[in-house]
């Protein structure tokens, strides 16, 4: 298995991601001996988890089981251990579109943070393309550069540990790409122009407030960047569910033994508390939002070198 | 060749040797030529008013008249300067806000300067240009949901795709720009062919071509119940129609490619309107390269040709269905007009286990509906239904605020991850089982509470 290619039995030293239900999942690192404890009980890694197929159902001790599933990215983004505020799947797919990258391209980023956008880039950027990540703090770097090479992709990736505000980012001219993601996002545009390639790169600034978003379009008209382009994208999930409407007594009109206009179709109580079983609901299937949404994340700017 | 577009014409043939990205102004000749960089000086301090309480709208502050503008246009005036010239002869102009001068002046600018940009095309480009231009033909399908899609489907080099859409091929071309020429797509097509007019327009070189394979939805339920033959090609009826044609008498004909432009776009499917309009009916299969005939005894070598290109075309279908056979692809892509249900219910038996996949449809309800049946069938887990929100902003200094909102106009999708389908009591030793197990999409399973 890889990050940046799929595999079809688990084997040791893989990374994979265990499922328990919904929205309840984990990361486990496979190797001989191991063992992982779960609500379901124990995974013994040589006999339960060694040579099967992913998306394989595993039975734990205590009788509960679960699946076992390839790592990918947006897997990952879900599972990693944060060190910072991560970036989500939704932000990275419109980066990932907006930054146009794709096989081959040399990106940029800065700040590294807990890799959750640098596993997404460099899984679009496999196998030929590069990702040189630039974070400020010492401890965050190594780790970063510990999981990339856990995972099997440090050959794509190069972490610098520098303030890319003072020293960019250690390549000049050419990268198809820069995405920022720091404090201060105007101090390094300049930075981020003499890494991009001569014309067409693109670059991106993620930041959650409007007072950085507005001095970082400043600093990127004025070195010269166009398409300037500010947008921010949320998302909205859906359970679906079966609901029950009850429909309410209007009562009868006197003599009139027919329902009048709104035929229930399904005169089947779902338990609900009602003292009088002559009432009858209507079940229907809807889409119905979570009761919380994500509002903001931030704020994403693009624009083009030209 | 002449392009027409929003009421501008040009040539481009002084563009050819430019880099990509240079902005050309059109000039009154239709002939592009560089647009010089011109200082945008603001020495002159600007009259300006404070606000628009004093500013009457009649319509009457600007003292040339269409025709004035017209003579000046036919001068061959450069746009800057016909600008120029209506804020001299706006009464009302120095009395505007700076802001609402600078609105002005970027309203006029955009009127009557003819400036553009020759840009590379890419997934960007070309899913934001279809959604603002032509979205009927694309479903709907907004750039962001697109965007997700192909994050959300782990799309990359190296992936054994299935895509099934009806989207003129934007989806497809998205699909291949993520896996730049490594790995393989077998695209699942209506009808009696693919329709990958977007296709074309990415710019692949061929090579992206050579792992793209193409399956006709029509032959998806004989392949999962074993039955699948070669026999009637969803082209060939119509293929035997054009040889019976051609033998009896002479017609001048055209195999064109299928790969269309933007500009010569037709609706989709092309090949059936086509087969109705023109009798020397096209055959529009990817595959044809475009060749011309000559009238009377070349027919029979054109029979012959038709017949090698169903040979061709027969081999392709095979290998196609050799691919499908494997049951091992690495993800699934859905976005097109049918009903999504049954579509994921076939196509996701192509799919191995503990891969992504990713469905389209432009109402919600639909998939209300495969979420159920999913559930049902089992071997699925991690079932999403989302939508995108997106918003895009104004970032002046001291105007900054949200441009517009365009929430609920982008589609819906429904994720997931597939899984080993098995009896619920499978233990770890019965992997065999699982390999050799044969998945029907007809078997009703009882999906676990788990997922």
């Amino acid at each position: 298995m890889s990050f940046i290619e799929y595999g079809d039995t688990i084997k040791d030293g893989d990374t994979a991601i265990v499922f328990l239900g919904h929205e309840s999942m984990f990361p486990v690192k496979v190797q001989h001996g191991s063992v992982t404890q779960t609500k379901y009980g124990v995974i013994r890694h040589s006999t339960d988890l060694i040579g099967k197929k992913y998306g394989s159902k595993v039975t734990c001790s205590k009788g509960g089981w679960v699946f076992i599933l390839h790592p990918t990215p947006e897997l990952w983004t879900v599972n990693l251990p944060h060190r910072t505020q991560i970036l989500y799947s939704t932000d990275i797919s419109i980066i990932t579109m907006m930054l146009e990258l794709k096989p081959g391209s040399i990106v940029c980023e800065s700040g590294t943070g807990s890799g959750s956008l640098s596993h997404a880039l460099i899984r679009t950027v496999a196998p030929t393309g590069h990702l040189y990540t630039v974070e400020f703090h010492q401890q965050r770097a190594e780790k970063a550069r510990e999981e990339f090479r856990e995972h099997g992709v440090e050959h794509l990736v190069t972490v610098t540990n520098q303030d890319v505000c003072k020293n960019g980012f250690g390549v000049c001219s050419i990268a198809d790409a820069v995405f920022l993601d720091i404090p201060s996002p105007w101090e390094a545009i300049g930075h981020a122009k003499a890494a991009l390639k001569v014309e067409g790169g693109r670059i991106c600034s993620f930041s959650p407030c409007i007072e950085q978003v507005q001095r970082t379009c400043l600093a990127m008209e004025e070195h010269g960047f166009t398409e300037i382009n500010t947008l921010e994208i949320l998302l909205r999930v859906y359970n679906v569910r079966t609901i029950s409407l009850q429909i309410p007594d209007l009562g009868k009109a006197s003599g009139d033994n027919s329902n009048i206009g709104f035929d229930s179709s399904n005169p089947t109580n779902q338990g609900s508390p009602c003292a009088n079983p002559q009432q009858g609901t209507v079940q229907f299937k809807s889409g119905v939002p979570l009761r919380e949404m994500v509002g903001h994340t931030g704020y994403l700017t693009f624009a083009t070198k030209s | 060749r002449k392009i027409i577009f929003e009421k501008q014409w040009f040539y481009l043939d002084n563009a050819i040797g430019h880099i990509y990205g240079t902005t050309f102004e059109v000039t009154s000749g239709g002939n592009l030529q560089l647009k010089q960089e011109t200082e945008e000086t603001a020495t002159e301090t600007k009259e300006a008013g404070t606000d628009n309480r004093n500013i009457v709208d009649d319509g009457k502050s600007q003292k040339l008249t269409h025709d004035d503008i017209k003579a000046l246009k036919d001068k061959g005036i450069k746009g800057q300067e016909i600008v120029q010239q209506l804020i001299e002869n706006s009464t009302t102009f120095r009395d505007k806000t700076e802001f609402s001068q600078d609105k002005y002046i970027k309203k006029k600018k955009k009127k009557y300067e003819a400036v553009i940009t020759i840009v590379r095309p890419s997934t960007r480009i070309l899913s934001t240009m279809y959604y603002a231009r032509e979205p009927g033909k694309i479903n709907h399908l907004r750039y962001d949901t697109l965007a997700q899609m192909l994050t959300l489907g782990n799309i990359h080099a190296g992936n054994k795709m299935i895509v099934m859409e009806t989207c003129a091929g934007l989806v497809l071309g998205a699909v291949m720009e993520r896996m730049g020429g490594y790995g393989s797509i077998i695209q699942m097509y209506p009808g009696g062919g693919p329709v990958r007019a977007a296709t074309s327009c990415f710019g692949f070189p061929k090579t992206f071509f050579d792992n793209l394979h193409e399956f006709p939805l029509s032959k998806v339920d004989s392949l999962l119940s074993g039955t699948f033959s070669t026999e009637s090609l969803p082209s060939e009826t119509e293929d035997n129609a054009l040889v019976e044609e051609e033998s009896n008498g002479s017609i001048d004909e055209k195999q064109p490619s299928v790969q269309e432009t933007e500009e010569e776009s037709t609706t989709e499917p092309a090949m059936e309107r086509n087969q109705i309009e023109e009798p020397e009916a096209m055959d529009m299969n990817a595959e044809d390269t475009g060749f011309k005939e000559k009238q009377g005894k070349e027919n029979n070598e054109n029979v012959r040709e038709k017949q090698r290109k169903q040979q061709e075309r027969r081999k392709k279908l095979v290998e196609a269905a050799a691919l499908l056979r494997e049951k091992n692809a690495d993800g699934l892509i859905v976005a097109s007009k049918f009903h999504p249900t049954p579509l994921l219910l076939s196509l996701l038996e192509f799919v191995a286990p503990s891969r992504p996949f990713v469905v389209y449809c432009q109402y919600k309800e639909p998939l209300l509906e495969c979420y159920t049946k999913l559930r049902e069938r089992g071997g699925v887990i991690n079932l999403k239904l989302s939508e995108t929100w997106l918003r895009s902003y104004q970032v002046l200094p001291d105007r900054s605020h949200p441009k517009l909102t365009m929430s609920g106009g982008g589609g819906y999708l429904l994720s997931g991850i597939t899984v080993v389908s098995g009896k619920s009591n499978s233990d770890s030793s019965s992997l065999e089982e699982l390999k050799t197990e044969e998945p029907s999409s007809k078997k009703r399973k009882v999906q676990d509470l788990h997922c």
